[in-house]
């Protein structure tokens, strides 16, 4: 029932929201949104330290093809629903300093897109997870598209053609995975339950388009190189809520998927193919790093750093490791943090100056400690020092990288230097240095904004110096997960 | 009071100082500031005393929490006392402590005061992981804390660009060493499945000499010490490093941080004797890093880069007496530069507070009329450094030469020949500083004056012990090296051979006899040239041509870098940016359509099964015509 919840609380308020016409609307949808938190860090909580699935529920969909809308919480899932439980009410918090038009459908659209996201997270059903995987596509695509920069339009259709159309590759794996369920002398009986598909027997022919097709879905979904190209534009041009809620959450969808389905169901196909994916999702890692060593705005910046870190995580991914899954999984959480803390710091910026060009900007530390410690703090954390979260993730996905191939894990590692080198130049330019016209009267954070930050800060120590509160809990899945993948 | 209680209240200290002074940066009185961060630090330098008096030989573990785990994979957050952590922790929080009192004196007047001392507590506290950790990635985190807070303190007065740039210099050239490091890290894993030293050392006893996992590993990790203890080719940072105010650069680049690659090493001395091709690139990298930045020393004309690349040189001989399994005497030598470097820094920098922030010494002289105290112990430190005896740089520097001689004619030879330079360069600041006439404007003549008590007590402190640090291991079997052994039973144990060589007693005295002579030799050389001949270093416009020019300019090694590094990255930055997101853009829409055209063909196989799959089919494609409908705003 609480999974169940968590999906409908968002739809529910959303909807209600949309027929408020009055300027308490955001207030509303933030005591949705923190109301929605509380649930989820109830299930974080209360969940059990094991290989199960929790807090489920399942009910005929389509009864006669045997499609259940069923869905839970286990070990891969938990950490990604605390993280949109958290950051939901942030992000729609971060968004108050901004006057948005049509306010009632602006944060009813992060509530849907909420609840979309939880759906992709807890769905059982394999069929259920594509509806909510392409349903959390509209709500950010129009959030995008209205209130959007000024190549919006151009930008926004290129990312929804782009990734529907990596969608139907998954669409039709997954319909023929569907066909080859089956229960023995029962011809025309299927079951699309997720587990179910970790069962089968394909195959290697199979295992290998599988894998492609499911490949490229996530693929381009996180993105990985060279599926990427969508990814900096549209983060740039989307309102600052929605690029959080696309860097934050919901490229996790992409690693997420990688972790539920492609490991498990096509274990032969990462045999044959996992060299060339890791080194694809190794080639983003520096590819994205150099770019965003010459970037001067700053949101295209943390575009191509967050793009340089997702290869981190898939390439922890594809090494089929503990360290590389447990990996994964803290750095979701870790990375959606820091991200759209960043984020918010150059919209912070941007709200001040109307600029988010480093070569306009500098000296800003002069009248703003309290801004300049949250910043700091979340550029550690990306930045991956010791004893914050950043450093946790890197450390086991390298490790993992490492351990499967060294030379990989090797240049994945360059995201050491690269990743201090651009974010430092990032703060460097922003920060310090002499004021200029725009920086010289600069206010401090507001209570709100300080609100959104402060959060975000005690999870960048919290993650970064007792792990264990989130790695203990996923660990359980993570190796019976893994017993999969060397069947 | 139990172990592991007083174990984790020497970090606790500094870190509570940090938090305090952090926290309340501006609304902490300005008076409070500096005996809140100091008695932080003096506390943990007491709790440090107080572990070392009880110390009974014997290794003492104490682990707080189970850190990071996964799988068989345990990292805990633990500390381990031993011979090694005591020595680090005495020099780490004494002459921190130190410090933190100078600090009061030549800070208080700054508008960051609070900041700046709390960001001193927090190196401290990283410091005090780095050196008390029970393993690698303990040491780890501290390794990059105190390179988080080089980075902040170097670029302390944060409006000066290039202030900040040496900054982000330091930081990304210290994580260049950190990639090796952390990779090492990995490497230790695999071979040894734990991070622990116990457990490491224990099993390596078993490996046999010339392993080439170890040889891996211990490269890795010495790639690590290269960039924190700035050898060649990572040591450009450490001079830039100046930028920050100079308790720092007595601090941190020179008494403590820097020397975090020789603690490394002698924590690791198991795997790197088990390794003799890593110690002889070890030997030739120090020589080199040793005698480049001595030369370099010999014509600057900054006070505190004069001691900077004195710094790198004399880190180069430390990594000299490792290379020949010399581990004691490299950690002596540790210790009595931390002694002798602190003093010369915090000199320098009382000079520099009375020359009203001059630190060209060009354009000072005759200073010793006004600074009595620190031209005294500024002349302690000189003679110590030098290698004049009986000061302690004289024994420890000695020691490891006697070493290498054993090991290598060559490379002793090259040993002395960086020992003249350093007596050389030493002699010429204090002469050109000191001596002659006064060469400053006549508002900075007006100003001078020695320094607060707060700094003059710290500089009389470390004079002492720059004189008498040497009684700490006195030739033929002192003190400290019959404390570290049992910390080198896992070396002897390996590789009897490679250590533990006895230098007969003739041969001792007329090493030592060589070098006092180089030493003097060099000095009278300086005073020739510099006191009885008024020589004054040309100003900057001058034309230098030939080797004057090459070094001068420290050989174009920055410039090197940026045109062999620097600019084809930013170039690649750019070339990626502009064109190879255009073409990957173009080959994925030219693809994804071929693809789509393919994924037609599929259907149609595909078409004995309609159902669901339709169903979806229809779903998206609605979905996406609903979505452009929509769309027209």
């Amino acid at each position: 029932m609480l999974t169940l919840s968590l999906i409908l609380l968002p739809v529910v308020a959303a909807t209600l929201l949309l027929l408020i016409k009055s300027p308490a609307v955001k207030t509303l949808a933030l005591g949705a949104a923190l109301v929605e938190l509380a649930l989820a860090a109830y299930a974080f909580a209360t969940f059990k330290a094991d290989a199960q699935m929790q807090f489920e529920f399942d009910y005929p969909w389509i009864a006669g093809a045997g499609i259940r809308f069923s869905g839970g919480i286990d070990g891969i899932s938990v950490l990604l629903v605390l993280l949109t439980g958290l950051l939901t009410p942030l992000i729609t918090l971060s968004a108050f300093g901004r006057e948005y038009d049509r306010p009632s459908t602006f944060y009813s659209l992060i509530l849907y897109m909420q609840a979309a996201l939880m759906g992709v997270f807890t769905a059982r059903d394999a069929f259920l997870f594509y509806l909510f995987f392409e349903a959390a596509l509209i709500p950010v695509y129009f959030l995008a598209a209205m209130w959007g920069g000024e190549k919006r339009i151009a930008v926004t259709f290129k990312f929804f053609i782009y990734t529907i159309f990596g969608s139907l590759f998954m669409l039709v794996a997954l319909v023929y995975l569907y066909y080859q369920t089956g229960v023995p002398g029962k011809p025309g009986v299927h079951s699309s339950a997720i587990v179910d598909f970790y069962n089968l027997n394909l195959t290697p022919a199979a295992q290998g388009w599988v894998f492609w097709a499911f490949f490229i879905a996530f693929a381009i979904k996180m993105p990985v190189f060279p599926f990427h190209t969508w990814q900096p534009d549209t983060y740039v041009e989307s309102p600052t809520p929605a690029t959080m809620l696309l860097s934050g959450i919901m490229l996790k969808m992409g690693v997420y998927g990688l972790i539920r389905f492609l490991l498990p169901i096509v274990p032969a196909g990462l045999e044959t193919w996992g060299l060339l994916a890791t080194t694809l999702s190794v080639t983003g890692i520096v590819y994205g790093s150099i770019i965003a060593i010459r970037q001067r705005d700053m949101k295209r910046l943390i575009a191509y750093s967050s793009f340089a870190h997702v290869g981190l995580m898939a390439a922890g991914v594809f090494s089929q490791t503990a360290n590389g899954l447990q990996g994964a999984l803290i750095q979701m959480l870790a990375h959606g943090i820091n991200v759209v803390g960043l984020f918010f710091v150059a919209e912070i910026i941007f709200g001040r100056t109307n600029s988010r060009f480093l070569d306009q900007l500098g000296g800003i530390t002069r009248t703003t400690p309290k801004l300049t410690v949250y910043f700091m703090i979340l550029l550690l954390g990306s930045v991956a020092l010791p004893l914050t979260n950043g450093f946790v993730g890197e450390f086991l996905l390298l490790n993992g990288v490492f351990a499967y191939n060294n030379w990989l894990g090797a240049v994945a590692g360059l995201t050491i230097i690269l990743g201090a080198v651009y974010m430092l130049r990032m703060f460097q330019k922003s920060m310090f240095g002499p004021t200029s016209a725009r920086t010289e009267t600069f206010d401090d954070l507001s209570g709100a904004e300080s609100w959104v930050l402060l959060p975000l800060a005690v999870m960048v120590f919290w993650i970064g110096i007792y792990p264990n509160s989130f790695l203990k809990v996923t660990e359980p899945a993570v190796l019976n997960l893994l017993q999969y993948v060397v069947k | 009071m139990q172990t592991d209680l007083l174990c984790s209240l020497i970090p606790l200290f500094p870190l509570i100082g940090f938090a305090i002074n952090g926290l309340g940066f501006r609304k902490v009185p300005a008076s409070l500031v500096g005996p809140i961060s100091s008695a932080a630090a003096l506390a943990s330098f007491a709790v440090s005393l107080m572990l070392f008096s009880g110390f009974s030989g014997q290794p003492v573990k104490a682990t707080l929490f189970d850190w990071i785990s996964v799988g068989s994979l345990h990292i805990n957050f633990s500390f381990q006392i031993d011979q090694l952590s005591l020595l680090m922790l005495l020099i780490v929080t004494g002459v921190g402590s130190l410090i933190h009192i100078y600090s009061i004196g030549y800070m208080k007047h700054d508008e960051g005061f609070g900041k700046f001392m709390a960001f001193l507590n927090l190196f401290l506290f990283f410091m005090l992981l780095l050196v008390t950790g029970s393993n690698y990635v303990i040491m780890f985190i501290g390794w990059e804390g105190v390179g988080l807070c080089s980075y902040l303190l170097i670029g302390f007065w944060n409006k000066n660009v290039n202030y900040n740039n040496a900054a982000r210099k330091a930081f990304v050239m210290n994580r260049i060493g950190d990639l090796g490091f952390l990779l090492g890290i990995f490497l230790l894993i695999t071979t040894f499945g734990s991070v622990e030293y116990t457990d490491i050392f224990e099993q390596a006893t078993r490996f046999a000499v010339g392993d080439k996992m170890i040889l891996a590993i211990t490269l890795l990790l010495f790639v690590g010490a290269m960039g924190k203890s700035a050898q060649i080719p990572l040591y450009t940072w450490l001079p830039d490093a100046m930028a920050g105010p100079t308790p720092v650069s007595a601090l941190i680049h020179a008494a403590t941080m820097v020397t975090a690659g020789i603690y490394m090493i002698v924590r690791s001395n198991v795997l790197y004797t088990l390794s003799p091709v890593t110690l002889e690139v070890i030997g030739v990298i120090a020589i080199a890093t040793a005698i480049l930045a001595a030369s370099i020393g010999l014509l600057q004309n900054d006070i505190k880069k004069v001691l900077a690349y004195s710094t790198v040189s004399q880190l180069g001989y430390m990594f000299l007496g490792l290379s020949v399994a010399a581990y004691s005497s490299g950690m002596f030598h540790v210790i009595t530069h931390a002694f002798f470097k602190a003093l010369l820094f915090l000199g320098a920098g009382s000079v520099i507070h009375a020359m009203s922030d001059e630190q060209d010494i060009r354009n000072m002289g005759g200073l010793r009329k006004h600074l009595p105290l620190t031209f005294i112990t500024f002349l302690l430190g000189t003679i110590a450094i030098a290698g004049i005896p009986p000061f302690a740089g004289f024994f420890s520097k000695d020691e490891i030469l006697a070493h290498v001689f054993l090991h290598n004619k060559a490379l002793w030879g090259l040993g002395l020949v960086g020992s003249a330079m350093t007596s050389f360069y030493m002699f010429r600041l204090l002469f050109l500083t000191f001596f002659g006439e006064f060469r400053g404007t006549e508002a900075q003549r007006h100003h001078l004056h020695e320094s607060p008590a707060t700094m003059t007590l710290p500089l009389i402190v470390l004079a002492v012990l720059s004189v008498a640090g040497g009684l700490l291991n006195l030739p033929g079997g002192g003190w400290l090296s019959h404390f570290m052994e049992p910390l080198f039973a896992g070396s002897a144990q390996v590789s009897p051979e490679a250590f533990g060589h006895e230098i007969d007693h003739s041969t001792e005295y007329m090493l030592m006899g060589i070098s006092t002579a180089v030493a003097i030799g060099s000095a009278i050389a300086a005073y020739v040239v510099y006191i009885s001949r008024h020589a004054v270093p040309a100003p900057e416009s001058a034309e230098r041509s030939g080797i004057a020019k090459l070094v001068y300019n420290k050989y174009f090694v920055d410039e090197l870098y940026e045109i062999a590094i620097v600019r084809p990255i930013r170039a690649l930055g750019d070339a990626l940016y502009n064109f190879g997101e255009f073409i990957i853009d173009g080959i994925v829409n030219g693809v994804a359509w071929i693809v789509r055209a393919a994924s037609a063909q599929l259907r149609l196989l595909q078409s004995g099964s309609i159902g669901f799959y339709v169903f979806a089919m229809v779903f998206s494609i609605a979905v996406i015509v609903i979505v452009r409908f929509f769309v027209r705003f």
